[in-house]
Formats: C-alpha cells, sequence, structure tokens
C-alpha cells in the first residue's frame, strides 16, 4: 500500500498532489550569515558561473538547478548550506533571538540547529541534543564547517533530558523537529513511502509525544516550542500535539509562515483532536512545489515575565490590551 | 591523593586559565597565551576573542566557545576547534581561520585563482617569491572582489604546504 492514499481524503487536488510527490527536488542551499550575506553568495556563484535560482519567500534560499551544492567557493568558505526549502520553516516559525537559550531537543545533523545559531547571530547559547551519537558527529562536523561558536552538543535521550550539564535551568524556546515516518521527504528518498508500516508510524508517535512533552516542561513559562515533522499523518502530528495539550501546561498559537498552508485537521480515522490544532500548519508538496511538512508553535502556559514576542498572535494581543 | 596536582582528562573539556600564573594543570595553554598567540602570530586583536571562553579537551585541543558557561565532563562539544597546543609550533585549525582569519594583518598569503584551486584540493605548491616567515600561515584568495581565508597552509623551504584536512578538501574549478 502506498502511504499517501491515506491523505486522498485531506488534500484539495489529489491529482497535483500525487504529481508533486513524484517530481523530483532541485538541490538548496541556505546562506550561513555568520560568514556571509546572500548578496555575497550571489556574487561568488555568479563570478564562477554556477547556476541558481532565487527563491522568492527567503532571500538566503538558492537553487541550485545543476546539483553539486558542495563543489563551489561558497560552500568550501562556510557560506552555504545544503538544506531542502521546506526544512528551513520551523527555525522562521521558532524565531529566536540574540542571547537567548535555545533547545533543539532532535538536532542531528544540524541544519536547523545551524540556522537557529545563525539567526542568533551566534549569540546567546544553542543546545544541540540528539541521542544518535554518529548523526551527532554529523552535526558538529556541519557546525564547525560554517564556523558557529554558540553552540554546545549533548548526547541524551530528549524524552527525560536533563539541563544538569547546562548554565541554566529552563530554555526560552525548544525545537523538536521530531523523528518521524518522513512521508513528506518522498520527493527525494522514494524509499520511505515502500518502507512505511503503521506500527512504525505509532511507535514513533509515542516518542514524539515523550518529546514534545520535555521540550513544554524544559521551557520557560511564556516561551516557544515548536514542532516539527516532515510527514503528513496526522497520527505523528495533530494527536502528539492533542496529547501534549492535555497532558502540558500550554496552547497551540497561530503564527505566519512565507509559505502557502494547510490548516491543521481536528479529525481522523475516528479521532478527534482539540480544535486549536487548525492553528498548526500543513505544508503540501503541491502548493509550493517543495518537499511535505507539519509545523506547529506553542506557547508555553504559567506566569511569564514576558511573552515572547512573536509575530500575529503577539501582535493581536497588544491591541486587545 | 589530594595534594596531586590536578591533571589534564583528554574526556572532558576544562576551561582554560585566564593566566600562566593560575594554571594548575600542567602543559595547559592559558587565555593570556592564547590571545597574544594570535596576536603576534597573525595580528589578530584580543579584543577579537572578547567575550568567548576557551576550553581543553583531549591533548591540546583548545575549543571556542560563544555561549554560557557549562558543565562540561558530560557534554560531547562546546563551540569550536580553535588551536592546537601542547607541541612546539602552536596549529590554528582551518575553522578558526575560516571564521577569524579576515581580522589577520600578518602571516597571510594571498593566492591567485589557480593556485586556490590547488590549495583547496589539499596539494603542496612551490612558493619561493614568499618572503615573510616559516610556519603556520593563513592562506587566502579573492572571490568577487574581497579577500576571504580559505584555509592553514604550512610554509617552509620555499613550499607551501596545504594542512587542509582530507575531509575538508575540494575539487573547484579555478575562478578566473
Ligand atoms: C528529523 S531528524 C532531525 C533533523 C535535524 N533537526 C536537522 O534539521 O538537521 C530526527 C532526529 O531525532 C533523533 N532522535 C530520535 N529519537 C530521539 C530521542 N528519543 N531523543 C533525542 N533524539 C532522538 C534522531 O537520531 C534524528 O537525528
Amino acid at each position: 500500500m502506498n502511504p499517501l492514499d491515506r491523505y486522498e481524503s485531506l488534500v484539495d487536488d489529489v491529482d497535483a498532489f500525487r504529481a508533486a510527490c513524484d517530481r523530483p527536488l532541485p538541490s538548496v542551499v541556505r546562506t550561513n550569515e555568520i560568514a556571509a550575506t546572500p548578496a555575497r553568495v550571489r556574487e561568488a556563484f555568479d563570478e564562477a558561473g554556477v547556476a541558481y535560482e532565487a527563491v522568492d519567500w527567503h532571500d538566503g534560499l538558492f537553487r541550485l538547478p545543476d546539483g553539486n551544492p558542495g563543489g563551489n567557493w561558497p560552500y568550501v568558505h562556510g557560506w552555504t548550506h545544503g538544506q531542502e526549502e521546506v526544512s528551513v520553516l520551523p527555525g522562521l516559525a521558532l524565531d529566536p533571538r540574540p542571547g537567548e537559550r535555545v533547545w533543539d531537543a532532535c538536532a542531528a545533523p544540524g541544519s536547523k540547529t545551524t540556522q537557529i545559531a545563525d539567526a542568533m547571530g551566534d549569540e546567546g547559547t544553542v543546545v544541540a541534543n540528539d541521542n544518535n551519537l554518529g548523526r551527532l558527529s554529523a552535526l558538529r562536523h556541519n557546525a564547525e564547517r560554517l564556523g558557529i561558536t554558540n553552540t554546545v552538543v549533548t548526547n541524551q535521550d530528549a524524552r527525560n533530558f536533563s539541563l544538569k550539564p547546562l548554565a541554566f535551568d529552563e530554555f526560552d524556546r525548544a525545537l523538536v523537529d521530531a523523528p518521524c515516518s518522513c512521508e513528506g521527504t518522498c520527493r527525494k528518498n522514494p524509499d520511505v513511502l515502500d518502507q512505511w508500516t503503521l506500527d512504525h508510524v505509532h511507535a514513533v508517535a509515542g516518542i514524539q509525544k515523550g518529546v514534545l512533552a520535555r521540550a513544554v516542561q524544559a521551557t520557560r513559562p511564556g516561551g516557544v516550542v515548536v514542532y516539527s515533522t516532515c510527514t503528513f499523518a496526522p497520527e505523528e502530528n495533530e494527536a502528539v500535539l492533542d496529547h501534549v495539550l492535555d497532558g502540558e501546561d500550554c496552547e497551540l498559537v497561530a503564527f505566519d509562515l512565507p509559505v502557502e498552508t494547510d490548516p491543521g485537521v481536528t479529525e481522523w480515522d475516528g479521532e478527534t483532536y482539540d480544535e486549536s490544532v487548525t492553528r498548526a500548519k500543513r505544508i503540501y508538496p503541491h502548493r509550493n512545489d517543495t518537499g511535505g511538512f507539519f509545523c506547529a508553535k506553542l506557547r508555553v502556559g504559567g506566569e511569564g515575565d514576558d511573552a515572547v514576542s512573536d509575530g500575529g498572535a503577539a501582535d493581536d494581543e497588544e491591541v486587545a490590551a | 591523593m589530594s595534594d596531586d596536582a590536578p591533571e589534564n582528562d583528554g574526556q572532558q573539556f576544562d576551561r582554560v586559565p585566564a593566566t600562566p600564573d593560575e594554571r594548575e594543570v600542567e602543559g595547559r595553554a592559558s587565555r593570556q597565551e592564547v590571545l597574544d598567540w594570535w596576536h603576534e602570530r597573525f595580528g589578530i586583536e584580543p579584543a577579537v576573542f572578547e567575550g568567548y571562553s576557551f576550553w581543553e579537551k583531549g591533548a591540546g585541543k583548545v575549543w571556542i566557545y560563544n555561549g554560557e558557561a557549562t558543565d562540561p565532563s558530560e557534554v560531547e562539544a562546546i563551540g569550536m576547534t580553535f588551536l592546537r597546543t601542547r607541541q612546539e609550533h602552536w596549529k590554528p585549525t582551518g575553522r578558526a581561520v575560516s571564521r577569524f582569519g579576515r581580522h589577520a594583518t600578518k602571516n597571510v598569503v594571498e593566492l591567485g585563482p589557480e593556485r586556490a584551486s590547488r590549495f583547496a584540493a589539499g596539494e603542496d605548491q612551490d612558493l619561493p617569491e614568499w618572503d615573510g616567515d616559516w610556519g603556520y600561515l593563513i592562506a587566502t584568495h579573492e572571490v568577487a572582489g574581497e579577500s576571504v581565508p580559505i584555509g592553514v597552509g604550512l610554509y617552509l623551504y620555499d613550499e607551501l604546504r596545504s594542512v587542509v584536512p582530507k575531509g575538508s578538501r575540494a575539487d573547484l574549478p579555478v575562478v578566473e
């Protein structure tokens, strides 16, 4: 069975969805602004005759139609990092600021860690954690290549992560870019669809719930937690949010992403989820010609001294106050 | 025994002492010495590294970190590798040079397009025209009108050796 069949009832245009899932994706690089501006990268590409296309919703992203993202000077100098377009979205939702304390709970191989460190101007502290030591060595290589100095790397099971080795006992923001069934990466790696099983979906959903709950607990009141996966499966997305909304002191907040998205679903396979999961965003491949993705933004409850400022939701609060 | 001098534990990160006088672990570089070394070797002002802390892990490997200090015994890494000490000639890492090398005012060798590509590929090359110091140099080349560090070279007997680590070598077309 092709797991994508399951989602025909969720998408508006089944043919466009299936056709997009069958098309390969171009190589994309993200500018590492710790090292260079997008304008410098463009100049260097021009000088070397490297073909590139701009991505209209993000000036630091370049599509490389000829592939080989590592075969040019900007890469060698650590000015660019190969990263799929949709993979940039959770970092935008997280919106970390210089000087903050940020946890990347499932961080390897570090595409989002390095994007977060970059957004913080390499100031503050990023704690990049993963339970897989081999994948952490790839993360360390990437962080070094990009010249990042504000990151601590830890090797723990994120579900019972201890902040004891750290200089503080709570985070301002946390990203849970969870292990998942990876259906949304089918344009890069069609094998994921052949290897898919419902048992795996359920098993990984258990891990996702544990990690997201821990992220909420480890983040200060008023802080932000972003949850993302590269899968369409509601069991791994809305169901995980619903579970954590029930068990932890947090709420889903509205937020903006610079791409076309669909709201989270409140019903799936006989289950219903909290109405607020519609604030989460589904990214289907046919909408923006990208990989598939899911992204949600949570605010941790309790007495926050200052709610972390963020996009639309915070502005609304100000108007209401 | 409690009166034993502390030793370097190669498995964990320890903050380097501020000055040689505060050194407790034999052979460990101090912050002062690290800053002096970058200043003397490459003319990089100590102010460039203000706010960063330095840590040792392994025999002589110094790391640079810009975050809040941690209990480093339980972490895999803090910041990035910076400098190799505990040897006669200290050696900067390629990453350190790539990140901070633009502040250097001496022992910088600018390579033309063809030499730059050979350097990045890990090739050694004759360079009799260099009349500066021997030892570790920062190799740079021009990208779109500005000089950019490529990595660390070792200059000995009219030859510039590329010490770009194997995993970082690249086969790049010559950009004229
Ligand atoms: C989707 S990948 C993360 C990709 C990464 N955020 C990036 O942008 O490069 C999920 C990661 O979760 C890690 N992981 C799985 N179970 C975990 C657990 N219980 N605790 C911590 N990490 C876990 C996996 O090793 C894997 O590296």
